[in-house]
């Protein structure tokens, strides 16, 4: 019988974000940025609010850019979904300080709910995994979730993480939609020029 | 089918100095003969972290990534690539980074696959609709003042800048059975 846990979506966003410190976070369009938000609002946050299919490569350059930090991207499903291909890109060089955590509601929150293709079946964990990923799971509880916080901090491996969540419809919190202003107070906390 | 690499490829050389000396450190392409010299000079360089993409647009998503943690970056494509990238040219509008682009064409002179002709006529208005500020160098004696020039704009002013390379600098593709 399939496995059918869900955890809810702000819940799982928080406890990935739980004692951050030095952790660099990416977030894709849509709901996750507002899971981001919702988690608190910080300056090594970039938020995403277009782009669509990019949020993972945006953390593979950065991690490869700041080795010494942990970088989590935190996407959808359906942002996953359009740039599959980042996934083979990152398979092959594998950044051990880059993870990547997909919100996966099964569907498009943002336009109305529509059924996304890991509601038809499409293991995105597994696919990470013949990828070359060093560690990819489908987390359905918040005690493996933990876990995967501790990897992520760990930075001993490029992990993958599809976290089945409830298709539910939490309350908009609206990051900052400015991508430069983003931008810069992101640069200006990691003591780079702002220009 | 094989590419005639060109005799003279001594501008590709020139090319990746000129671009070191502007503190390169990331390059990442989807590969084209043309640009094969380049990309093994960046294979070959410890300094710089080379990264092979499925797609061009990849390679928009991966220099945001860099420069948001410091680091500047070159995307390698061919003129068919630019047509896969217009939507994620609208990180840049938004957020503002070096996005420095070589683009190599094909289509535009003496081309053999009449595939290749529509997105290769239509790159450079496509990018410039995207607000990419492109030049265009036919000549090998016109690489490096452009490239360097396209450089200082992207990455001193945040800009997108691409340069084309145009079929008639890199050679004529021939068919080879």
């Amino acid at each position: 019988m399939s496995d059918e846990r869900r955890i809810e979506r702000r819940a799982a966003v928080a406890e990935l974000l739980r004692e951050r410190n030095d952790l660099l976070v990416v977030s894709g369009l849509g709901s996750p940025t507002w899971d981001l938000m919702a988690a608190g609002d910080h300056d090594l946050n970039c938020y995403l609010w277009g782009a669509m299919g990019a949020a993972a490569t945006i953390g593979l350059g950065l991690a490869l850019a700041q080795r010494e930090r942990p970088v989590l991207v935190i996407t959808g499903d359906g942002e996953m979904l359009m740039g599959l291909g980042a996934l083979a890109t990152i398979g092959v060089r594998k950044p051990p300080n880059l993870a990547i955590a997909v919100i996966d509601n099964e569907h498009y929150g943002e336009t109305g709910m529509q059924r996304s293709h890991t509601a038809g079946g499409l293991r995105l964990d597994a696919l990470a995994r013949d990828c070359g990923f060093d560690r990819s799971d489908e987390i359905r509880d918040v005690d493996v979730l933990a876990s995967f916080r501790e990897r992520i901090h760990a930075k001993a491996g490029t992990s993958f993480a599809a976290i089945k969540v409830e298709a539910g419809d939490p309350p908009r919190v609206l990051a900052p939609r400015d991508g430069i202003y983003v931008k810069h107070r992101f640069r200006a906390a990691l003591g780079l020029a702002s220009a | 089918m094989a590419a005639t690499p060109n005799p003279d490829s001594s501008w590709q050389r020139q090319l990746f100095e000129t671009l070191k000396g502007f503190d390169l450190r990331h390059v990442v392409y989807v590969p084209d003969a043309g640009h094969a010299a380049l990309i093994r000079l960046a294979g070959d360089d410890p300094e710089i972290e080379s990264i092979a993409l499925t797609t061009e647009e990849e390679g928009i998503g991966y220099l945001a990534g860099a420069w948001l943690g410091g680091e500047r970056g070159v995307l390698l494509m061919q003129s068919s690539g630019v047509g896969n990238c217009i939507n994620l040219l609208s990180l840049h509008a938004a957020m503002r980074f070096p996005l420095l682009m070589l683009v190599t064409m094909r289509g535009d002179w003496a081309e053999f696959n009449p595939w290749q002709n529509a997105m290769g006529q239509a790159a450079e208005d496509a990018m410039k609709l995207m607000g990419v500020r492109c030049w265009r160098a036919d000549h090998a004696a016109d690489v490096e003042p452009l490239a360097a020039g396209a450089a200082t704009m992207a990455y001193d002013g945040d800009e997108a800048c691409a340069l084309l390379l145009g079929q008639r600098l890199i050679g004529r593709k021939e068919w080879i059975k």
